[in-house]
């Protein structure tokens, strides 16, 4: 699907030290992280990332700690100023900004959700979801209507006059997404929001998210170090090592055709068959086995499907229209591991 | 050997001439510039002289219900409330009722004072590490150096009285309030700062909606201890003429008057206890939001 850029990150530097300005060129001759910090003490925390982030979608952007992810996103609304490099957003350059239109952008346009909510313990619930209304000064009885109405959405209905530390974790979270939509802003930065919660909280959240977003159609940039959670909420996936960006596309492309090994190893756990769909595994013709599969149906969906129809092999339709054929071969070739890469034995029991 | 008997100091006619040198100086500067000095304090020794002969000249019976009121909104416990009313009642009954207004009268205003500063200075010193590195040692000399010694260049200034009374007291009871605003502020939750800056707060916007309010525990705790040492300081501001619970007990020293001693020492600690925990309970109702559990 083509869509317009929201956000765009060109050729962004960020060094950590005394004299980073200087340290670019030095990378940009091919210094590494590791190169730079023995020679020069200087940390290389971004190196040359260009990503274009549609408006509308759910962009991730993931990798190990240390990979400069949360420092990236803090680029984003300018709370860490990069090195050298240029940041737009809806064709407006946040580097240019003054402090005065950077608290106003910061106030109405991007909002942002913390990985340890960072909610303010000594306000009530309602008052933490309408924080960012209050900064921009909306009048108290539009601020507790609009909160109210967030916290209603998420699920936090009668705990608003709660304080942070009675809730649990999971909900101290919601509190922290509703403060975010609260504001209206239509860039949602999200640093590792449901990484301290455990797995069936964060699912939960992840579903919340999602069904959120049907609705909202927000710009969501969103950190992760999970790659099951990127894949189960990301239309695009940047992966990055050492602040460089090492691969970026859908969950399916990232999937199919990891970039190195290190995203190989990402991948090598996860379940493809709920990441794949019948078109990626498709090729061109079409036959008469009588069963037709959506192209965006899952694998893990579409194996059983045939097996109870009997078939081995189905036709992929979009729009009403054959656009390809899959068979039971492909699909368990596709979520089969990939080659596994030398040194590695294939053991057979 | 001779250097290793006697110590290499400076002349006998040297230091004399080098103490005597800073004597003159400090003289000459104060009787030049003493009047002016003493005018600049006349509107915070006009204010002490009225606020300490409304303590004395209010019937007692409304001040003790002041007194009661006081702690009742601070503590919110019936038994602080007794125990304040008790206290008062005994020392007026002992026959230290004007003293002790005299005493509450500078205290309150040294601790008002002090907040009045402190807490500025404290906002500002935990802004800047260069601010901090440079307050924190005359802090410490604040803290440390005998008040005696800095009596005498007050005195010299300002004579006896109020103000340079409440300006010893102010000197040694203001070190905490700074201190542990700096250090109140200083520990506030980087997350939480680091979220309101991304919703776009301006800076008084952090200082007030944030930063103050997360670093109230601290701040309070520096408030409590400015009060528990401005009452220190009482029986010391009583030799340069402050009045209070201070000058009977100045007087039981050099009479070797025991009882008298001990009913005003009694009294202060009673000041003491009062002002201590009606302060520690009010910094504590304040953090009630910080109590766990689920309860709706």
């Amino acid at each position: 699907m083509v869509s317009d850029i929201k956000v765009s990150i060109k050729n962004l530097y960020k060094i950590f030290g005394s004299n980073g300005k200087d340290m670019v060129q030095k990378v940009e001759e091919g210094a590494t992280k590791a190169s730079l910090q023995a020679e020069y003490k200087h940390v290389l925390g971004l190196n040359n990332v260009n990503i274009d982030i549609p408006a509308r979608r759910i962009q991730v952007i993931m990798g190990l700690s240390g990979s400069g992810k949360s420092t990236l996103i803090r680029h984003l609304n300018r709370l860490i100023e990069p090195t050298s490099g240029e940041i737009m957003v809806d064709g407006e350059d946040v580097l240019a900004m003054s402090d005065v239109e950077l608290r106003n952008f910061r106030r109405n346009k991007m909002s942002m959700v913390f990985q340890k909510f960072a909610l303010l313990p000594h306000r009530t619930v309602i008052d933490n979801v309408g924080y960012g209304l209050k900064i921009k000064g909306t009048d108290k009885a539009e601020m507790n209507e609009r909160s109210q109405k967030w916290i209603d959405r998420v699920g936090l209905s009668g705990f608003e006059n709660n304080y942070p530390a009675q809730l649990s974790g999971g909900m101290q979270q919601r509190v922290g997404l509703a403060r975010a939509l609260a504001t209206d802003a239509e860039i949602l930065l999200m640093d590792e929001a449901f990484s301290a919660l455990d797995p069936l909280i964060r699912n939960d959240m992840q579903d919340i998210l999602l069904d959120l977003q049907e609705e909202l159609h927000k710009t969501i940039i969103f950190i992760t170090h999970d790659l099951d959670e990127a894949l189960n909420i990301g239309d695009n996936i940047v992966i990055l090592r050492d602040g460089a960006v090492i691969q970026q596309g859908s969950p399916q492309e990232i999937v199919l055709d990891p970039a190195d090994d290190y995203v190989r190893d990402f991948i090598k756990d996860i379940n493809r068959a709920r990441v794949l769909d019948v078109s990626s595994v498709m090729k061109t013709g079409s036959n008469d086995s009588g069963l037709e599969l959506a192209s965006d149906v899952i694998l893990e969906l579409a194996m059983p499907a045939m097996i109870k129809a009997d078939v081995t092999s189905a036709n992929v339709m979009r729009d009403g229209e054959v656009i390809g054929v899959v068979t039971l071969a492909d699909m368990i070739g596709g979520i089969a591991r990939p080659e596994s890469h030398e040194g590695e034995q294939v053991t057979y029991r | 050997m001779e250097l290793f008997d006697d110590f290499p100091s400076m002349g006998r006619t040297d230091l004399r001439d080098l103490k005597k040198g800073i004597d003159f100086a400090f003289s000459d500067f104060s009787r030049d510039n003493g009047e002016a000095i003493e005018g600049f304090f006349d509107p915070l020794m006009y204010f002490m002289v009225w606020f300490e002969k409304l303590l004395m000249a209010a019937p007692w019976p409304i001040m003790i219900l002041i007194f009661a009121l006081l702690a009742w909104l601070g503590a919110r416990s019936i038994g602080i409330v007794i125990g304040t009313i008790v206290s008062f009642l005994a020392i007026g009954y002992f026959g230290m009722w004007e003293d002790t207004m005299a005493t509450v009268a500078i205290i309150s205003v040294a601790t008002f004072l002090c907040i009045g500063l402190g807490i500025p200075l404290g906002i500002l010193m935990s802004r800047s590490n260069r601010l901090q590195a440079g307050v924190t040692p005359v802090l410490d000399i604040m803290q440390t150096i005998p008040s005696f010694v800095y009596l005498i260049p007050v005195v010299m200034l300002l004579g006896i009285g109020k103000v340079p009374g409440l300006i010893a007291v102010c000197i040694y009871a203001l070190p905490p309030i700074v201190r542990l605003t700096n250090l109140g502020i200083r520990l506030v939750d980087k997350e939480v700062l680091e979220a309101a800056e991304a919703f776009g707060s301006s800076y008084r916007q952090k200082l007030f909606d944030v930063q103050i309010p997360l670093a109230l525990p601290n701040i309070f705790a520096g408030v409590n201890q400015t009060i528990m040492m401005a009452l220190a300081m009482v029986v010391i501001a009583s030799m340069i003429g402050v009045k209070g619970l201070g000058v009977p007990v100045l007087r039981a020293v050099s009479n070797q008057y025991l009882a008298l001693g001990l009913m005003n020492g009694l009294a202060i600690v009673a000041l003491a206890v009062i002002f201590d925990r009606v302060s520690q309970q009010y910094g504590k109702r304040l953090q009630k939001h910080r109590e766990g559990g689920h309860g709706v």
